[in-house]
Formats: structure tokens, C-alpha cells, sequence
């Protein structure tokens, strides 16, 4: 069995280390329909990983996951898991959380069913602050369907619906999530599995609307049109040209073609969370009579609060 | 069937119109989530849900459009909720694609549509029954469903606790046909008491972790259902899948999962079936209606029996899935069945499919507005008698 796992020591065999993130994969399932060198599954150890460490009810959690190779995700991980519309993961997650405030919903998604399809289910779950986590697989470009030109495709790129270079202003997504009114904004590459995974960590922590934008490789098709080598050349590129600025303005966090990428945690703030607001509004006006909606039992405890330091060690 | 919980139950008789009937209904069914967006002539349902479901402990939520209201509810099912959304005309056409999948995924849900006339914008505030066959086949893909046409607002109510009690039992999206008409008419609505009122609970496992198999059907052809946070760690997805849920795209796993889907329906269809039958015995001509044009009709029928003209009435309460074995037996002891429709030609076509020429099919088409001028469907009687 590969165990390819940070964390495991040195001296222990390969062949003897279970895999910690074996147990919340369904590993029937594999291999999985991910290229080679595809970053997805990379942002998956690093969610597991998360997840084993935020001491979460791991039943109380699910996946909800739209369409696209990022989609794939809620199938692969051995939770509730909901593999939905294209587009649609967050007004199903938006259902889930309220049906049951209990759950702690998380939406894999990749950046055109992110914000291009389902870019009005994301800016308006993020004003009226459900409290999900959203996590988007930005690899640039449409990788289910062959590699055309999305909402986050930086000028110049080739795509294979921009045979003469992408043309269009991208999408930059952290702007967009704290416009918005997201209260977690955060940016890695696949490069910094660590501070990802406490990203994930820090994310699933946080109560309300929480973003975190992992850039990707798609080298079967982005990499390779754009003669940008395969996946290990992207890791590369992003150990190279990764700038980590913690609290950063957003506006300033834009990516084009192979440049710089701005990364780090760019918001962390508190605002209440719909449930909050709609169970405040509701008790002032109805008056006793009104039994508050049931929120979260994890809602009366402290949340754990990730040091500075864990966070941007690059 | 279960005892509805009291606390959605207005019991009493009220004086309401078919919206906030079925409002009422989807309480006294226990819906304890609603999404929706404003959209006329169904916006009163959700005004009604958005007051009065805070205090029966459910919440309403205005999404930001249908797309988003018809996935909410399904997303709500899995957290253990009875969810429905509520539109009309051009909101039900964005809602196709959640259709299909909640008819994939198995997800009980209601969508109640307030139907208008269109296509397009359309007419917004006037009636039509035009949607009939979208509510069928709307979304893509081979699939069956169940849909309810109410003619009053007692039926409002009624139909809407139908057809939350029929998703539960036979976990597919129920539609509830409604039209501007019914919606916007104000009548006599008696709700009964708690005890009066049965529901389908939601179809739980027993089946520990490990044993159940989330898209195994039962003897009906109906899995039993979870919710999330449950343990079962359950996948759900829109692709064809397997008994585990897991996907499975070839043609034999395509093959299984559509036949059940299909089947649990079709060879159901007649515990599923509610139709009302008038004098249908003996009769020459039988006038096939729903919604508000069995009530228009009605006027008709009187006249043509003044006129000496034995006419039956069968009314499609449950219009899918459609009672295709009751027109086939009713055909050959027919000279004619007369279909009065708000559309230019829908529901008749199954009364002629099954008529399969052994007697007439004459429809009464009108395109939406108003109801039918009484007199119209008196004179395609005439016609068919003579």
C-alpha cells in the first residue's frame, strides 16, 4: 500500500504505516478519475488530515460537492456525502445546514461550478452568512469537459473555447468572498499542504460563511495547452512565485497568467450567522411565543483558535 | 400512516383561498422547511409559510432565485426535514433540473406550482393548465413522477397533505398542480383535528451501519432512507449508481436503476391513482377533466343532461401517473370522451394513447386567461353525440 503521508516518521516501514487518511476514504472506490499530477486529491489528504484534527463528530459531517472533476470529491470521502448539480452544492448545503443546524456542512467545489454556474448561490450564501464551509479547487480552467476557458482562466491562457488566448477579466475569488461578507477568507496552492490543512482546520472552526481557495494543476489539459510542463512544474511555479501575505487586501490578491499568487489568511472577522439574525428578528417580533429555531449544541462551546504562527510558515 | 403533529394543524373551518390553503396543508403535513421565490400567483403560499411556519418550529427560507429554492428542499430532506418549494410559470421551468435530480436521489419533496399562462412571462396573474406535461417531462432524462390537480381550495389543503404523505411513501417529487384560479379563490376550507389527519412517516431504516444499502428497493421498489448525521456515512449522487449509492455509468447499472425508478411508479399506479367518477356508467359521453375546468365543466354537463344526453364525468385528482387501464376499460362503452383543457391539447393526449381509437377523443382547448365559456364545452357535447 503507498502510504505517501507527512507525518509519518523516517525510520517506520512504508509498507507498515497505515495511512492515517485511509479511514476516511471510501478506498473501494479507487483509483479515483483524477489525472495524474491533478491537484485535487492533494487539497483531499489535506482535508482529511483536518479534519482527523479538528476533533469534529466525524458523523455530524457532510460533503456536498457540484459537478466536475473537484465534484468527484464527495464521492471519494467516507462521510455523509451529497454529489449534486453543477453549480448547485451551496443552496443544497444551504438546505442541509438549516434542516439540521447540528451538521457541519463543508462544499468541495472547483471554480466553475464555483462561480460561474453557481457564482449567484455563492455570493448570496455568503451575505446572508450560513454557516458552511466552502472550499474551491481553482485550477483555472474546466477539466471535466476538456479544459475550456472558465470565470478564473487568466488572460493569455489557451483553453480549448480560447484557442487564441483567454481574453476575459477573471474572477478573483477572495475579493469576491469578502465583498460578499465571508467571514474566513483564505488562499493556498497545493504547494503548502500544511498551511492548508490548517486552513481547512481554521475554517471548519469558524462560525459562519468561511472560503478557502486552493490553487491547483491541471496538467492534463491546462499545464500541457499552455506548455507549462506537468503537475511537479506547477509546484514549482507555486513555490516559486507564492508570496504569502497574511491579512492582505484582497483586491490587491488577483492572479494572471504565471504570475506572483498572493497567499496567505486575508479575513478572519465575526458576523452573525443567519440562524443568529433570523432567530433575534424573530424573538423581538413574535415576542415570548417565539421558540427559537435549535442552533448548533457546538454553537455554546468554545471553537478552537488556530496561533498565527501555524498559519503562512512559508 | 401517523397522527399529523397538532402543532401544524389549524384546525377549525376557515374562509381561504387555495394558497393559503395549501400553506395549511403543508403544515398539517408536518413541512417544516420551505424555500421559495416571490413569483405571482403563487407568492401568497410562501407569504402564509414565511408568518406562520417560524411558530410551528420550521423556518422559510427566500432563496435567491428557484434554482436555488428547488435544491435547498432537497438538501433539506437529508437533514430529516418535509420540504417543499412553491412557483409558478417561468419558476417552474428553472426548477427542472432539481426534478430529475431529486427523482435520482429518491428525495422526498412537494413543488407546488400556482399555474399561469404562458409560455414565457406569459400571463402572470391569469390562469392556465399549460404546464401539465413539463410537470411529467420536464426534466431531462426517462423518470416518473406524481402530480395532484385541486379544484378548490379544500382541496388545496387536501392535496397538499396527499402529496407530502405519497413523496414519503413513494420517494419522488410530488407536484401539485394548481392554477391561478383555484389559487386566488376564496371558499369554505375545514381543516380537521390533529387525529383526523394521517401522514407517511419518512421510510427510516432499522438496518445498522454496514448492513444497509442505501439504493436497494423494497418489495415496492422503494429503498429505505437516512438522514445525514445518521452514522450511515451515505453517498448520494445525481449519477447512476449502484445499491450503495456509488457510481456505476454503464448500461446494465442504467438499466437497473431506471427500471426500479420507473417501476416503483408505473406498477403502482393504481394504489396511486385518485380519480372521481359521476354517472360514468351507462353514460354516452364522458367528459375527462381537472383543476378548475372540472368545475367549469360541470355547468356543462348539467346543460347536456337537460338536453337528454347521458354524460359521465371522470375528474383527475391524480393526474400522474395517469389512469391509463380506467380509460382503456371505460373506451369501448363510450361514444366520445370530451377533454376540457386550459391548454391547447395535454391530458388528451393520454385519453386518446389509451382510447387507442376504439372510441372519439374531442378536446376542448383554450389557451389561458380565463376559464372556458361553459357553453363551448356544451357544444363539443353536442358534436360528439351526434
Amino acid at each position: 500500500m503507498s502510504t505517501i503521508a507527512f507525518g509519518s516518521g523516517p525510520e517506520e516501514s512504508l509498507e507498515e504505516v497505515e495511512n492515517p487518511v485511509n479511514k476516511l476514504l471510501r478506498k473501494e472506490r479507487m483509483p479515483s478519475i483524477w489525472c495524474p499530477g491533478c491537484g485535487v486529491g492533494t487539497t483531499v489528504n489535506c482535508f482529511v488530515r483536518a479534519l482527523e484534527e479538528s476533533h469534529l463528530d466525524l458523523d455530524n459531517v457532510a460533503v456536498v460537492s457540484g459537478i466536475g472533476c473537484t465534484g468527484r470529491v464527495a464521492g471519494y470521502i467516507r462521510l455523509d456525502s451529497f454529489h449534486t448539480t453543477h453549480g448547485r452544492p451551496i443552496p443544497f448545503a444551504t438546505g442541509l445546514k438549516l434542516g439540521n443546524p447540528d451538521l457541519k456542512v463543508v462544499v468541495y467545489t472547483g471554480d466553475g461550478d464555483l462561480m460561474a454556474i453557481g457564482g449567484n448561490h455563492f455570493i448570496h450564501a455568503a451575505r446572508r452568512n450560513i454557516d458552511i464551509t466552502v472550499i474551491c479547487v481553482n485550477n483555472l480552467t474546466y477539466g471535466m469537459t476538456g479544459g475550456q476557458v472558465g470565470p478564473t482562466t487568466p488572460r493569455s491562457a489557451i483553453a480549448a473555447t480560447a484557442p487564441y488566448g483567454a481574453y476575459e477579466e477573471p474572477f478573483n475569488l477572495p475579493a469576491v468572498a469578502e465583498s460578499a461578507g465571508a467571514v474566513y477568507v483564505a488562499r493556498w496552492t497545493v504547494y503548502h499542504v500544511r498551511q492548508l490543512a490548517t486552513a481547512f482546520k481554521e475554517a471548519l472552526a469558524k462560525r459562519g460563511f468561511s472560503f478557502v481557495e486552493v490553487i491547483a494543476p491541471c496538467p492534463t489539459l491546462y499545464q500541457r495547452r499552455n506548455r507549462l510542463g506537468d503537475g511537479l512544474d506547477a509546484l514549482k511555479y507555486y513555490k516559486a512565485k507564492s508570496i504569502v501575505k497574511n491579512g492582505a487586501d484582497t483586491r490587491t490578491a488577483e492572479i494572471s497568467f504565471q504570475s506572483d499568487i498572493v497567499v496567505g489568511k486575508f479575513v478572519d472577522r465575526e458576523r452573525p450567522t443567519v440562524l443568529d439574525s433570523m432567530n433575534k428578528r424573530l424573538a423581538e417580533s413574535i415576542g415570548a411565543g417565539y421558540v427559537p429555531y435549535p442552533l448548533s449544541e457546538d454553537d455554546t462551546m468554545e471553537r478552537p483558535r488556530m496561533e498565527e504562527e501555524d498559519c503562512g510558515d512559508h | 400512516m401517523e397522527q399529523a403533529d397538532p402543532k401544524g394543524v389549524l384546525t377549525g373551518v376557515h374562509f381561504l383561498d387555495g394558497d393559503h390553503a395549501c400553506c395549511e396543508g403543508a403544515l398539517a403535513a408536518g413541512c417544516r422547511f420551505v424555500a421559495g421565490y416571490p413569483i405571482t400567483p403563487s407568492t401568497e403560499v410562501v407569504e402564509r409559510i414565511a408568518a406562520r411556519i417560524p411558530q410551528v418550529g420550521g423556518i422559510f427560507i427566500q432563496m435567491e432565485d428557484e434554482i436555488a429554492s428547488s435544491i435547498a428542499i432537497l438538501g433539506a430532506a437529508w437533514a430529516g426535514k418535509k420540504s417543499m418549494t412553491v412557483t409558478s410559470g417561468p419558476g417552474f421551468s428553472l426548477m427542472m433540473e432539481h426534478v430529475g435530480l431529486a427523482v435520482m436521489t429518491e428525495t422526498p419533496c412537494v413543488f407546488i406550482n400556482v399555474q399561469r399562462g404562458g409560455p414565457s412571462t406569459g400571463l402572470p396573474t391569469l390562469p392556465g393548465q399549460a404546464d401539465m406535461m413539463q410537470a411529467r417531462w420536464g426534466s431531462h432524462g426517462d423518470y416518473e413522477i406524481i402530480a395532484l390537480a385541486p379544484n378548490s381550495p379544500q382541496e388545496c389543503f387536501d392535496l397538499t397533505v396527499k402529496a407530502f404523505n405519497l413523496s414519503e411513501q413513494w420517494r419522488v417529487p410530488v407536484f401539485v398542480m394548481m392554477d391561478e384560479c383555484v389559487g386566488h379563490m376564496t371558499e369554505r376550507v375545514m381543516i380537521p383535528s390533529a387525529e383526523e389527519i394521517s401522514v407517511y412517516p419518512r421510510r427510516f431504516t432499522t438496518k445498522k451501519p454496514g448492513e444497509y444499502l442505501p439504493y436497494a428497493g423494497g418489495e415496492d421498489g422503494v429503498p429505505e432512507m437516512v438522514r445525514a448525521g445518521d452514522g450511515y456515512r451515505i453517498h448520494v449522487t445525481g449519477l447512476t449508481h449502484d445499491e450503495r449509492g456509488y457510481p456505476a455509468m454503464n448500461a446494465k447499472a442504467q438499466e437497473k436503476l431506471i427500471s426500479r425508478l420507473v417501476g416503483k411508479i408505473r406498477k403502482n399506479e393504481s394504489s396511486i391513482r385518485c380519480i372521481e367518477e359521476d354517472q360514468i356508467d351507462g353514460a354516452d359521453i364522458a367528459i375527462i377533466s381537472y383543476g378548475i375546468t372540472s368545475r367549469v365543466a360541470l355547468h356543462a354537463v348539467e346543460m347536456a343532461r337537460d338536453r337528454g344526453i347521458k354524460v359521465g364525468t371522470l375528474r383527475l385528482l391524480v393526474c400522474w401517473p395517469f389512469p391509463e387501464s380506467r380509460i382503456r376499460e371505460l373506451a369501448p362503452r363510450v361514444k366520445a370522451f370530451v377533454v376540457p383543457e386550459m391548454n391547447y391539447g395535454q391530458m388528451v393526449r393520454e385519453v386518446e394513447r389509451n382510447a387507442a381509437g376504439r372510441t372519439k377523443t374531442i378536446l376542448v382547448p383554450h389557451a389561458g386567461g380565463t376559464v372556458h365559456d361553459p357553453k363551448v364545452i356544451l357544444d363539443a357535447i353536442m358534436e360528439a353525440v351526434r
